[in-house]
C-alpha cells in the first residue's frame, strides 16, 4: 500500500486550475436551440389557457410546448434507485401550478433575446387558487396540492395525495412514555430548520441531441447519470434504450444534482424538434425553482436517570416537501435514524414523522440529507437536558455517546463496526481548549466570548440498496482504464478510485485512466449521493482489481507456458520463479492484442448489506455583542472518523467546505417566502453564502477508525462534515449569551430579543 | 457595432449588439474560462483583467472593451499552471468552477500587493465565492505560494 493515505493530486486538476472548457455549457454544440422556461407568477392555480400564437412568430423560434405537449403520465424527478420511494406527482409541463415558479411553458429559439421575447408574449389564462402555504396546518388541509387521480406512490412510504401527505411512518422500541416519565431530568423542546440552498458554483444545465441512431444524447451537470435515464424516459414515455446520458465535469452539487432539475426541457425539445437544445439556469433560476433543504420542524422529547445516563428520546419531525415530493420519504428518515443513535444507551425510543405538500418550490437532496436537520435537534436537546442538570454538556455526551461495538437500535439494529466518537471528543476538546474556555469568557467590552460541541454522524451508502460496479481492462502497452459510473462532481472521486486500484494492482497512478460517466459505457452505478462512492463504488474497485489480477496472472502463464499457481504477478510482470522466465505487462498487454480469444478486463458489482456511520465531533468558539445580539464566529475546530482516509487533503477540503455550508446554515442562510408564496432569496444579494471573511478559522484533523467492510478500512466523508455547526455554534451563542436560539439561523436580531425577554 | 481591443495579447475585433456583456462576448470567442456564476456581480468567477486591473465582466458592456487590453485565464496560462500547482497540491480546486475567476484574482492581487497579511489576502478576495472548499484550502495555497515566490 503506498498511495491509499497519501494527498495524490486530483487528476483532473491542471484542467480545471487553467480553465480549461470542460464543463456542460463550455462543450454545447454552438448552433444549440436555447430552451428557458416561462414560470408561474402564482403560488397555486390552474392554467385555462396558453396562447402561443404570437410568441411563435418571434424571428428564431422553434417551438413553444405546454402541458398539451407533454405525457400526462406522473413521474419523480428525484434521482433515486427503481422503485423510487418519492410519489410520481409530477409532468413536466402540468395544467396545474403548485408554487411561485413552477413551470408553464417550455420556449426554444435561435437565440437569448428572441426568446426572451417570445416569453413576453405567451399569454397565460391563470384560474388562481388558495395556496397552502403554512406547513403546520398542511396535512389534512381542505385544500389539496396534488389532488389528480394519476398521482401514485411506489413504495409504502405512508403517502397520501388526499391528505397533503408525501410520507408518514412511526416506529418505537421499549416504552418511550413510561422511560421518559420515569427520568429524573427531562427536556420536550421543538427546533426549526430552513429550506436552503446548495448553492453550487455551476448552475443547473443540460444540453441534449439526437445521435446517429435515432436515439436522444443528454449531457448534463448530474450526480445521478443512470437515474437521468430512466427519469427522462418516464417524463417523456420513451424507452430508456432510446437515451444516452453524459455527465461532464461538475461545477459542484451537494445533492441539488440529485434531482432531474433541468434535463427535462432540453430533452422535450430536442425529441420534438429533432434539434440540438441546451438550457442553462440563471442564479435566479437556481434559486427559485431548484432542490433545497427540506425545511423541518423537530420537536425531541429526551430523558436522564439521576447519574446521567440517557434513558429514552422520542423524535418527532414535520417535514416540508413543497409541491413536489423529491426526496421528501428518505430525507425524513435520517433525522431520526442519524440523531437518536448516537446515544448508545438509550433504553427506549421514538422516532414519527409527517412529510407535507405545501405551495412553495420542491424541496430536494442537500448534503446531510435529513440527518443535519436531526442532529441540530437532538444535539441542541442534549445540551440543554445537560444545563438543566447543571452538568457540562461534554460531559452528558461522553457518558453517553455511541462506542465501538454497540448495537444501534434506531439505526436499523445495526452494529457500530468501527467507532472512534469518544477519541474524536477527546481531540476536539484539546483543539479548543474546552476545559478553559467553557462556558464564557468576558472579554470586558461588552462582548461575550462562548463555547459550543456537538456530535454527529451519517452513513456509508445506502444499505442493500446502492449498487456500483467498475470495469477496468488492460490496454495495449499495459495501461489500464478505470471506467465507473460512479459520478465525480468536484469531490475527487476519480482520483481516489484510481489511487485504490493503483494500490491494488501495484503500480502508478499514471498507469490507470479515469473514465466517467456515459451510460452506453460505464457500467451501472447509483449514483455518487448517500455518502456511498468511497465505501460502495471503491469497494468495487478493490474486488475488480482481485479478478483482473487472477485474469492477468493466468494470462501472462499461459504466454509463460507455466501453470499459473505457479506464476506470480507483481505489477509490472508475470513471472515464474522456478524458471526464471518473465513476461511483462506491457507485453501482456500488447500481446492480447493478436490472436486473443478471452478479453483481458474484469468487471465486478457491489453492494453492502450495512451503512457503517463515519463519526465527528464540532466545536464552535463565538463572541457575541451584548448591545446587539452580533455574533461573530471565531474558531471552529472539528475532528473526525471516516474510517481510513483514501487522500488527507481531499478529505480534509471537503470537511472544510462542508463546515462552512455548515455555518451558512447556522448563521445566513434560509429561503423565505412572502405571504403570497413567493420568495425573496433569489440571489447572492439577498441569500447570503459565507465569504472567506465570514468564517473565523476553521481547523480539522482525523481520528481514524478502521471499518472492516469498507475499501482499505474507509468510510464515508462528504456529508457528515455539514452536520455540527448549527448545533455546535447554537449551544455556543447560549454560553455565551444565555439565549437559546431554537430556530435556524441564528441571527443578531434572535440573539438581541433573547436576551431583551430575560 | 464594431468593437475593437487587445484579447490575450492579440488583436480582436467582434461586431456586437450594444447591450452585449464582456463575459458574453469573451465567451463566444472561446475563452471558455470566463465562467458565469450569477446575476448580480457577487461571485467572482467572471473575473478579467482589463489594463491589467481584475474586473467583472458579467457588469461590462463589451462596447467598453473598445481599445483596451483584456486578459482572460487562456492569456496567462503559465502562471495558471504554477499558482493552479499550490491549488491542486492542496485538493482546494475542487470542482474548479471557481478556479478560473479566483486565480486571475489573486495574480492580480500578487501584482498589486507586495507582501499581503492574511487580512488583506481576505478582503482582496472577499467577492470570489466558493462553495466546495470552505476556503482554508484556498488559503494554504496562497500562503505556499507567497512563500516560494519570496524564496526566490
Amino acid at each position: 500500500m503506498n498511495l491509499v493515505n497519501t494527498s495524490v493530486p486530483k487528476v483532473d486538476s491542471m484542467a480545471l486550475v487553467t480553465g480549461k472548457p470542460v464543463y456542460t455549457d463550455d462543450l454545447a454544440p454552438k448552433d444549440c436551440l436555447i430552451v428557458k422556461v416561462l414560470r408561474s407568477p402564482h403560488a397555486h392555480a390552474k392554467i385555462r389557457k396558453i396562447e402561443t400564437e404570437r410568441a411563435l412568430k418571434v424571428p428564431g423560434i422553434e417551438c413553444v410546448l405546454t402541458h398539451e405537449d407533454c405525457s400526462d403520465k406522473r413521474f419523480t424527478m428525484a434521482g433515486q434507485t427503481y422503485p423510487e420511494p418519492s410519489p410520481y406527482d409530477r409532468r413536466i409541463l402540468d395544467d396545474r401550478v403548485r408554487f411561485v415558479g413552477d413551470a408553464v411553458a417550455v420556449i426554444a429559439g435561435v437565440s437569448e433575446k428572441a426568446v426572451a421575447k417570445a416569453m413576453k408574449l405567451v399569454k397565460v389564462d391563470y384560474e388562481v387558487l388558495e395556496p397552502v402555504l403554512d406547513f403546520r396546518k398542511a396535512k389534512d388541509h381542505e385544500i389539496l396540492v396534488h389532488p389528480e387521480e394519476n398521482w401514485k406512490a411506489l413504495c409504502e412510504v405512508g403517502a397520501d395525495n388526499k391528505r397533503n401527505l408525501c410520507a408518514r411512518s412511526e416506529t418505537q422500541e421499549g416504552d418511550i412514555d413510561q422511560v421518559l416519565k420515569d427520568c429524573k431530568y427531562y427536556v420536550e423542546e421543538t427546533y426549526h430548520t430552513k429550506a436552503n440552498q446548495q448553492a453550487m458554483m455551476e448552475n443547473f444545465c443540460t444540453f441534449t441531441h439526437m445521435d446517429a441512431y435515432g436515439r436522444l444524447n443528454v449531457v448534463s451537470s448530474t450526480q445521478v447519470t443512470f437515474h437521468v435515464r430512466r427519469i427522462l424516459s418516464n417524463a417523456l414515455d420513451i424507452p430508456k434504450s432510446k437515451i444516452r446520458v453524459v455527465k461532464p465535469r461538475i461545477g459542484g452539487g451537494f445533492g441539488a444534482k440529485q434531482t432531474v432539475v433541468t434535463e427535462v426541457y432540453p430533452a422535450l425539445v430536442t425529441m420534438k424538434t429533432g434539434k440540438p437544445a441546451k438550457i442553462v439556469y440563471t442564479r435566479e433560476e437556481s434559486f427559485i425553482a431548484s432542490s433545497p433543504r427540506h425545511e423541518m420542524e423537530i420537536t425531541v422529547r429526551i430523558g436522564a436517570d439521576e447519574n446521567g445516563i440517557i434513558k429514552g428520546i422520542d423524535v418527532y419531525t414535520l417535514s416540508n416537501t413543497g409541491a413536489y415530493g423529491e426526496h421528501g420519504p428518505t430525507t425524513v428518515g435520517l433525522s431520526g435514524h442519524k440523531s437518536i443513535p448516537l446515544y448508545g444507551k438509550a433504553e427506549a425510543f421514538r422516532f414519527a414523522y409527517d412529510v407535507v405538500y405545501t405551495n412553495v418550490m420542491s424541496a430536494g437532496a442537500y448534503r446531510g440529507y435529513g440527518a443535519t436537520q436531526g442532529i441540530f435537534a437532538v444535539e441542541s436537546a442534549v445540551n440543554e437536558l445537560a444545563h438543566k442538570m447543571g452538568m457540562d454538556p461534554v460531559k452528558l455526551k461522553e457518558l453517553n455517546m455511541v462506542k465501538k461495538g454497540q448495537k444501534m437500535p434506531a439505526y436499523y439494529g445495526e452494529t457500530a463496526t468501527s467507532c472512534a466518537l469518544d477519541k474524536c471528543v477527546e481531540r476536539v476538546k484539546e483543539m479548543i481548549s474546552w476545559d478553559e474556555k467553557y462556558p464564557r469568557k468576558d472579554m470586558g467590552n461588552g462582548k461575550v466570548r462562548g463555547v459550543g460541541l456537538a456530535l454527529a454522524m451519517q452513513g456509508s451508502g445506502i444499505s442493500n440498496v446502492d449498487t456500483a460496479a467498475v470495469t477496468i481492462k488492460v490496454n495495449d502497452d499495459g495501461f489500464y482504464s478505470l471506467i465507473i459510473g460512479a459520478s465525480d462532481m468536484g469531490t475527487g472521486c476519480d482520483t481516489i478510485l484510481a489511487q485504490m486500484a493503483a494500490d491494488c494492482l501495484d503500480c502508478d497512478m499514471d498507469q490507470i485512466i479515469v473514465h466517467g460517466v456515459d451510460t452506453d459505457v460505464s457500467p451501472y452505478d447509483t449514483g455518487s449521493y448517500a455518502s456511498s462512492t468511497t465505501y460502495v463504488t471503491g469497494m468495487a474497485v478493490v474486488k475488480t482489481c482481485e479478478v483482473l489480477k487472477e485474469k492477468i496472472l493466468k494470462k501472462g502463464a499461459q504466454y509463460l507456458s507455466c501453470p499459473p499457481e505457479e506464476a506470480e504477478f507483481d505489477g509490472k510482470r508475470v513471472f515464474h520463479p522456478e524458471s526464471g522466465k518473465e513476461i511483462s505487462l506491457k507485453d501482456i498487454g500488447n500481446q492480447v492484442m493478436c490472436g486473443n480469444e478471452e478479453a483481458l478486463q474484469a468487471s465486478e458489482s457491489h453492494y453492502s448489506p450495512t451503512s457503517p456511520p463515519p463519526f465527528m465531533a464540532g466545536a464552535a468558539e463565538v463572541e457575541v455583542d451584548l448591545e446587539t445580539g452580533a455574533v461573530e464566529l471565531i474558531d471552529f475546530a472539528a475532528v473526525v472518523d471516516c474510517g481510513t482516509v483514501i487522500n488527507p487533503n481531499l478529505a480534509k477540503v471537503q470537511t472544510e467546505g462542508g463546515i462552512a455550508q455548515g455555518i451558512g446554515m447556522a448563521l445566513y442562510e434560509e429561503i423565505l417566502y412572502n405571504e403570497k408564496g413567493k420568495t425573496s432569496a433569489n440571489s447572492f444579494m439577498q441569500y447570503k453564502i459565507p465569504t472567506r471573511q465570514d468564517i473565523g478559522n476553521i481547523r480539522i484533523e482525523f481520528q481514524s477508525s478502521y471499518e472492516p467492510t469498507g475499501p482499505f478500512g474507509a468510510k464515508s466523508i462528504g456529508e457528515i462534515v455539514i452536520n455540527t455547526p448549527s448545533p455546535a455554534i447554537a449551544e455556543a451563542v447560549y454560553n455565551a449569551s444565555g439565549v437559546r436560539v431554537r430556530e435556524l439561523p441564528i441571527t443578531a436580531e434572535k440573539i438581541y430579543m433573547g436576551m431583551k425577554e430575560k | 457595432m464594431e468593437v475593437k481591443f487587445q484579447l490575450n495579447g492579440k488583436p480582436a475585433a467582434a461586431d456586437i449588439e450594444p447591450d452585449c456583456m464582456l463575459l458574453d462576448l469573451l465567451r463566444d470567442m472561446r475563452c471558455y474560462s470566463v465562467k458565469r456564476g450569477c446575476d448580480t456581480t457577487n461571485c467572482g468567477l467572471c473575473t478579467v483583467l482589463v489594463n491589467g486591473k481584475p474586473s467583472l465582466s458579467c457588469a461590462m458592456p463589451a462596447a467598453r472593451a473598445e481599445g483596451k487590453e483584456i486578459i482572460t485565464l487562456e492569456g496567462l496560462q503559465e502562471e495558471a499552471v504554477v499558482f493552479g500547482r499550490f491549488l491542486a497540491k492542496e485538493g482546494a480546486e475542487q470542482c474548479g468552477y471557481c478556479s478560473p475567476g479566483f486565480i486571475m484574482n489573486v495574480i492580480a492581487m500578487m501584482r498589486e500587493l507586495k507582501d499581503p497579511s492574511i487580512e488583506e489576502i481576505k478582503e482582496y478576495l472577499a467577492g470570489n465565492l466558493c462553495r466546495c472548499s470552505g476556503y482554508e484550502g484556498q488559503m494554504r495555497a496562497i500562503r505556499n505560494y507567497m512563500k516560494e515566490k519570496g524564496a526566490q
